[in-house]
């Protein structure tokens, strides 16, 4: 159901610094919910160029996150593998970043530590300490170094929460509907600045989301998927440059076939 | 229970607002009444006779008619004096509330028998103990604060490690939780006897007992907290490469202190509770000694003065704690 034939590449400011495959074979994923077996995946493939940016689009519930903790290494997958640059994932990397819905900062640590606590983890941070500073101007966040999460708004603890990804330049980067719980505004905000920080980074990026038009916003290819258990239901490309306009005819168009695929009418 | 501890740190800061306290042209008008109490006092004490005589009479009287003199002082000049004035005009009704209770409690004690020596003393019997056995008191203050300290250090400690092996590991939670749910309604004195046979000498019993009615309620409450930790502060350990090791360091137990604070809490006062009793063990000072001695020969007076000293001082450790806790936990409240 490709819109269009042509290979995903994309046209970026810098040159991409490090982005990896992902290539997802036949994952199926079952839950243990008190005695019966839950199926959240079924035989889903699908791989992603390097820098690709692609977004999971599907009813809310439908296994699109269990998808990426299966990809981030958090849970291994009952059926199938994936594999990060032709390699198996067995584990959590710092490589394959994850960026949850809930900020998840440490209330105890100020933003600066927070950002740094993937350096302090491989003992890194005493002769790294710009990269934090540097994560943190890059998400607009250094006046906020050293308040504490609670002090933050929710978009600046969401942001926050990015630079403890991006501290790390992750090759690939996870997001799991990391604006769902922002207001519209923050949002869109934070929707121009995942463009600029994916192509000034140029990681491969994976984001789960349940709102078409930011699917059109960001993603070069848009996946849609069933309800749970969750399989591919239609694929689309979406070659347009950025920055990308909400109201851009093709946008608008796309949505439509989107939604209908969906089963929603507008 | 984290409610709880909550409320006793409620009422400290001066919240009176210099105009409110403070009358006609910056008078002091509850200094005024705390003056007029605190010298009743001071006139009811010198004044009457005592029905039988207590001794530092005179001392006491002194004293208070001095505070009285302050408070005179005071209520002209507080209005001037900034933060503590407002601090001092803050617990301006306390004060007269404390000058008109020395007062009445001279009159039902002491001037009026109506409360019978021994049973009852009057304030300047208190400072009479004071006076005459301060030198002993002293003496049991330090020993009490040796045993308290040496119980409570090493109970809090044990009961912390072992409060974030309970927690963190399963297998430990297994064979330990059922141990300790066991163990903990337990009163620590009920193991006087086994402490008697294992440890060489009284004093080492003594800390035992401290140590276990601190290290409890500690252990129970770290534990909680350790496990409560949400499990997504470990995926996010997890996804940036944190071993075992760090996760249990930089995520478990700070995401576990305001559980374990109000273990300590608790395990404060369990322990001060048992001081008394830890005391008991051949002990040859110390606070809870001097109680049980003196209740022995009927000395009252000298039992509420040692009381009152514990009283004090568990109060201050109280406070002491508290001001870690603000420290520690300010990530908690908003600070901005």
């Amino acid at each position: 159901m490709s819109v269009s034939a042509a290979p995903a590449r994309v046209d970026r400011a810098s040159a991409p610094r490090g982005s990896i495959a992902v290539e997802i074979r036949g994952v199926g994923h079952q839950f243990d919910l008190s005695g019966s077996k839950i199926e959240v995946l079924d035989n889903v493939d699908l791989s992603v160029q390097p820098g690709e940016f692609v977004a999971l689009l599907g009813p809310s519930g439908c296994g699109k996150s269990t998808l990426l903790r299966l990809v981030a290494g958090l849970d291994a997958p009952t059926q199938g593998t994936i594999l990060a640059d032709g390699q198996p994932i067995r584990k959590p990397d710092p490589s394959r970043n994850l960026v949850f819905q809930d900020p998840t900062l440490f209330p105890w640590a100020s933003v600066w530590h927070n950002v740094a606590t993937g350096l302090d983890v491989r003992g890194v941070l005493k002769r790294e300490r710009a990269r934090v500073d540097d994560a943190l101007a890059l998400v607009n966040l250094t006046t906020f170094a050293d308040a504490f999460p609670h002090q933050l708004s929710g978009g600046m603890a969401q942001r926050a929460s990015l630079a403890r990804a991006l501290v790390n330049d992750p090759a690939l980067l996870l997001l799991d509907e990391p604006l769902g719980k922002l207001d519209s505004l923050t949002r869109l905000t934070l929707q121009t600045e995942l463009v600029s920080l994916w192509q000034r980074n140029g990681f491969t990026a994976l984001l789960v989301t349940h709102d078409v038009e930011e699917a059109l916003l960001l993603a070069s290819r848009i996946i849609v998927f069933s309800d749970r258990p969750a399989r591919i239901k239609a694929e689309f490309r979406f070659e347009k440059t950025y920055p990308r306009h909400r109201d851009d005819a093709d946008l608008v168009a796309l949505r439509k076939r989107i939604l209908g695929t969906l089963g929603l009418s507008t | 229970m984290s409610e709880a501890v909550q409320a006793f740190d409620g009422d400290t800061a001066p919240k009176s607002s210099l105009d409110s306290s403070f009358g006609f042209r910056g008078w002091w008008r509850d200094g005024l009444l705390a003056a007029i109490a605190w010298a009743a006092a001071a006139g009811i004490t010198i004044g009457l006779p005592d029905v039988v005589p207590w001794g530092s009479a005179g001392l006491f009287a002194t004293l208070t008619g001095l505070a009285a003199a302050a408070f005179i002082a005071l209520s002209f000049v507080a209005h001037r004096l900034g933060r503590f004035g407002s601090l001092v005009s803050h617990y301006g009704p306390w004060f007269i509330a404390v000058g008109v209770w020395l007062a009445l409690w001279e009159l039902i004690t002491a001037k009026s028998g109506w409360l019978p020596k021994p049973f009852f003393s009057p304030p300047h019997g208190l400072l009479n103990v004071y006076v005459v056995d301060g030198q002993r008191l002293l003496i049991c203050i330090g020993y009490t604060l040796r045993l308290w300290s040496l119980g409570f250090l090493s109970g809090i400690i044990v009961g912390y490690a072992g409060g974030v092996a309970l927690g963190w590991s399963k297998r430990f939670s297994y064979w330990g939780m059922p141990i300790l749910k066991l163990i903990g309604p337990v009163p620590a004195t009920a193991w006087i006897p086994c402490t008697f046979y294992f440890f060489p000498t009284t004093f080492q019993a003594s800390i035992f007992i401290v140590a276990l009615a601190s290290g409890i309620p500690v252990a129970i409450l770290t534990a909680s907290g350790v496990g409560s930790v949400s499990r997504a502060f470990y995926d996010v350990g997890h996804i940036l490469g944190a071993s075992n090791w760090y996760l249990i360091r930089k995520i478990a137990v700070p995401a576990s202190l305001p559980h374990v604070f109000v273990g300590l809490f608790m395990g404060l006062y369990y322990s001060f509770a048992v001081l008394v009793v830890a005391e008991m063990l051949g002990a040859k000072y110390g606070l809870g000694w001097y109680v049980q001695f003196q209740t022995a020969y009927s000395g009252y007076a000298n039992v509420y003065a040692a009381l009152l000293i514990m009283a004090v001082l568990c109060a201050g450790i109280v406070r002491l704690l508290f001001v870690a806790r603000d420290r520690l936990l300010r990530w908690q409240k908003g600070f901005i």
